[in-house]
């Protein structure tokens, strides 16, 4: 119960802030709507919107790595968290509170993707569902990223790391707004060698049904969302031992 | 009785020794003061009787519970109102209170009897509201003292209370830790003489890690053969320095 606690304070400290609405649901929206617009006059395979959906999910998710580090950078930052050390909770209700209330906002973004996508001609299938209930182990690699960033960096750091650098990388190595194979070589090597590419085609091979792509995509993403999420707790803890 | 026993405390941070063998008493339900320059040692000093940083050596017993190895137990104890504010600057004022209160496992029906009790306490009704970082300096700090009242703590550590405050600000608050005065055990650390003077029934003088002098404002004042509590403080901690 005491962690519900804290879960509930950071749900609101994130949906509060009109920025986070603003970048966190309308910024995809945006990128779905323009993109869409720009496959309407000049059509281009990867911006269909049974690739361009999947694809634009999993890019939202990188905010959720924004949110998590800024709020727990700035929880530092104020003394809060070093308040709420001198009061019961224990480490495991940290690392939960923090986690958890952002996997349903998560979900929540990738919904409105989604009903987006349906507006503009996706097909209503079950694969929907399939679709959205993947978004949560991605969402959980984001996550763990955020709270890796939030405990090492401060709230400017966590800005340009995070708010920066991250998003760019996701964004360039993950396959949604051009096709690795054009680049190819290293590049493509370095691309799938890590998470981000496998998150979008895990999100591409539920929506289109082809369920025997799933697993080995899956695997990439549990894999590095596990290792993430072990080396985000020791660093968490770690932080907390120090204050 | 003796609300904290502190024996031979140090803190070493590889070659700095931000606490050196402090050792003293603090009577329940007095309000004791930790004066000092920066770098004195006063807030490592909380840190460790608020166990947030463990003690190099040495030991303290809060309430009879040692803070090296009941830590538990002596937070059950203790409230701290940190330096910065420390507040959850989305939340409003009330929701910031259901926080320390949820944190603390407190019913529906006890969080209510203490957030109502402690709103009225430090005044913090007309503001109950509004989002906590949209609040002055001032009401921050308020706040910041209800959040660490809330728990009904044995043992307040108030570290820079008034820092960046206007005087009325700082009178206001004032006002209100005198009236704390008796109730809980308040541990306090400051930069302002006029404030330690005026507030505490004894003060300690930190410099470089180590207890200088520990007495009332008078007894500091006729150590120092001088009648100005600041001169005694100056004469104390440059003639340390000799």
């Amino acid at each position: 119960m005491r962690m519900l606690t804290l879960a509930k304070r950071n749900t609101k400290e994130i949906l509060r802030d009109p920025l986070n609405l603003a970048f966190g649901l309308g910024f995809p929206l945006v990128l779905i709507l323009l993109l869409s617009a720009i496959q309407a006059n000049i059509p281009v395979e990867l911006f269909e919107i049974e690739r361009l959906a999947p694809g634009v999910s999993v890019f939202g998710l990188s905010f959720m790595t924004l949110f998590s580090a800024t709020l727990i950078s700035k929880d530092r930052g104020s003394s809060l968290l070093q308040r709420l050390y001198t009061t019961p909770l224990t480490p495991t209700d940290f690392i939960l509170g923090y986690t958890l209330p952002i996997i349903p906002i998560s979900v929540a973004q990738c919904i409105i993707c989604y009903i987006a996508a349906i507006i503009l001609g996706l097909d209503i299938t079950v694969n929907i569902l399939y679709a959205t209930l993947f978004i949560i182990p991605v969402s959980v690699l984001y996550i763990a990223l955020g709270l890796l960033c939030g405990s090492v960096l401060n709230d400017k750091q966590v800005g340009g790391i995070c708010g920066a650098l991250l998003t760019n990388l996701s964004a360039w190595v993950s396959g949604i707004w051009f096709d690795l194979e054009l680049v190819g070589g290293v590049f493509k090597r370095i691309a799938y060698a890590l998470p981000f590419v496998h998150a979008v085609e895990l999100e591409r091979a539920a929506l289109s049904g082809n369920f025997g792509d799933i697993l080995l995509h899956l695997l990439w993403v549990l894999g590095y969302a596990a290792v993430i999420l072990v080396l985000a707790v020791l660093l968490f803890l770690r932080q907390m031992k120090r204050q | 009785m003796n609300a904290i026993k502190i024996e031979a405390l140090t803190k070493k941070y590889r070659d700095v020794t931000a606490v050196d063998g402090l050792s003293l008493c603090i009577e329940e339900g007095e309000l004791f003061s930790l004066l000092g320059v920066n770098g004195a040692g006063k807030t490592t000093t909380i840190k460790m009787l608020s166990c947030l940083t463990k003690p190099t050596e040495g030991d303290a017993y809060l309430c009879g519970k040692s803070i090296c190895r009941e830590g538990t137990e002596v937070k059950k104890l203790i409230a701290v109102s940190p330096q910065e504010t420390a507040v959850a600057p989305g939340l409003n004022v009330r929701e910031n209170l259901e926080l320390i209160c949820g944190a603390h496992g407190f019913s529906k029906e006890k969080q209510n009897t203490k957030i109502k009790e402690l709103t009225e306490l430090l005044g913090l009704d007309s503001v109950s509201r509004k989002k906590a970082g949209k609040l002055s300096g001032g009401w921050q700090r308020r706040l910041s003292i209800a959040m660490a009242l809330i728990s009904e703590p044995k043992i307040l550590f108030l570290d820079e209370p008034t820092l960046g405050l206007d005087v009325l600000a700082r009178s206001d608050l004032w006002d209100i830790i005198r009236s704390l005065k008796g109730k809980v055990t308040i541990i306090l650390t400051t930069h302002y003489m006029e404030e330690a003077e005026e507030l505490s029934d004894r003060i300690a003088i930190m410099k470089d890690g180590k207890l200088l002098v520990c007495d009332t404002a008078e007894g500091i004042k006729a150590q120092a053969g001088t009648d100005s509590f600041e001169e005694a403080f100056i004469r104390i901690v440059k003639g340390a320095a000799k």
